[in-house]
């Protein structure tokens, strides 16, 4: 299920501007796939991305992908939160990866702080439905059932972001 | 936990509770609620959620969500008369 309704996506597939991407707790392997793809397409697409997370995901990250070659800035979420809050830092584009209640939270705590801002929530796991169901605030939700394959996650967030499949 | 773990808290709600269940949990026993929206500053961190948060006072001890990425949110509660007077100044008071 892909949902796109209250904002508007970017067709042509160019994100410009300032995107920060927020990711929850690392348990889901998919999680790191898409992590390190949309950092991929977002830089690509000419977006300047600031990765948040746990130390954890950030590691996982940092371990993944030793040259930076996909991934740039990154920041722990609570440095972020109080940035955000402070208004010393600004978002175009907001994208959070949730599989469980505690990510929903943290994409309700953003949809507050940065009410114009362009929010996806890229909603997975086990049983990604009734996460789905409990986002009552505006914003565009990817819904797909994806622990160990992203297969076709991947393929949902290109249709929302208008970036063209690869065959891989 | 942050600074918060640091502090003298009990546990109301077990590890994994929803942020909906804390809620409920809060504007069900509690006589004195009041509400905050996400990024209110409480024991020096932003409070994480879906607005608005509710938060239950009993004198100086405050109830309220903390919220974890890999955990789900704990239902916590603290004393500290200073900061419950100051949500008292801050806060919206349910009516």
């Amino acid at each position: 299920m892909t949902e796109a309704t209250e904002i508007p996506g970017n067709a042509s597939g160019k994100i410009s501007g300032k995107a920060l991407l927020l990711l929850g707790c690392p348990e889901t392997p998919a999680q790191q796939a898409i992590a390190l793809y949309l950092a991929h397409q977002l830089k690509t697409h000419g977006s300047d991305l600031l990765i948040i997370g746990t130390p954890s995901v950030l590691n996982l990250l940092r371990v993944s992908d030793p040259a930076k070659h996909y991934i740039g800035p990154m920041m722990v979420l609570e440095k972020c939160i109080e940035e955000i809050v402070e208004k010393r830092r600004t978002v175009d584009l907001c994208i959070v990866c949730a599989h469980n209640d505690a990510a929903i939270a943290y994409a309700a705590t953003m949809r507050h702080l940065l009410p114009v801002s362009r929010l996806v929530v890229i909603i997975f796991g086990k049983d990604p439905g009734p996460l789905a169901a409990a986002i009552d605030f505006p914003c565009e939700k990817i819904v797909e059932k994806a622990v160990h394959n992203p297969m076709q996650l991947k393929a949902k967030v290109n249709e929302v972001f208008g970036w063209v499949a690869s065959r891989t | 936990m942050g600074c918060i773990e640091n502090l003298k808290y009990e546990m109301l709600l077990p590890l994994g509770a929803s942020f909906k269940e804390c809620r409920e949990y809060v504007e069900k026993n509690f006589a004195e609620v009041w509400y905050v929206d996400p990024g209110y500053k409480l024991f020096d961190e932003y409070i994480i959620g879906l607005p608005p948060i509710a938060l239950g006072l009993d004198g100086g001890k405050i109830v309220f969500p903390y919220t974890k990425p890999c955990h789900g949110t704990y239902l916590l509660r603290i004393e500290d008369d200073d900061e419950a007077a100051r949500v008292r100044r801050t806060a919206r008071k349910k009516k």
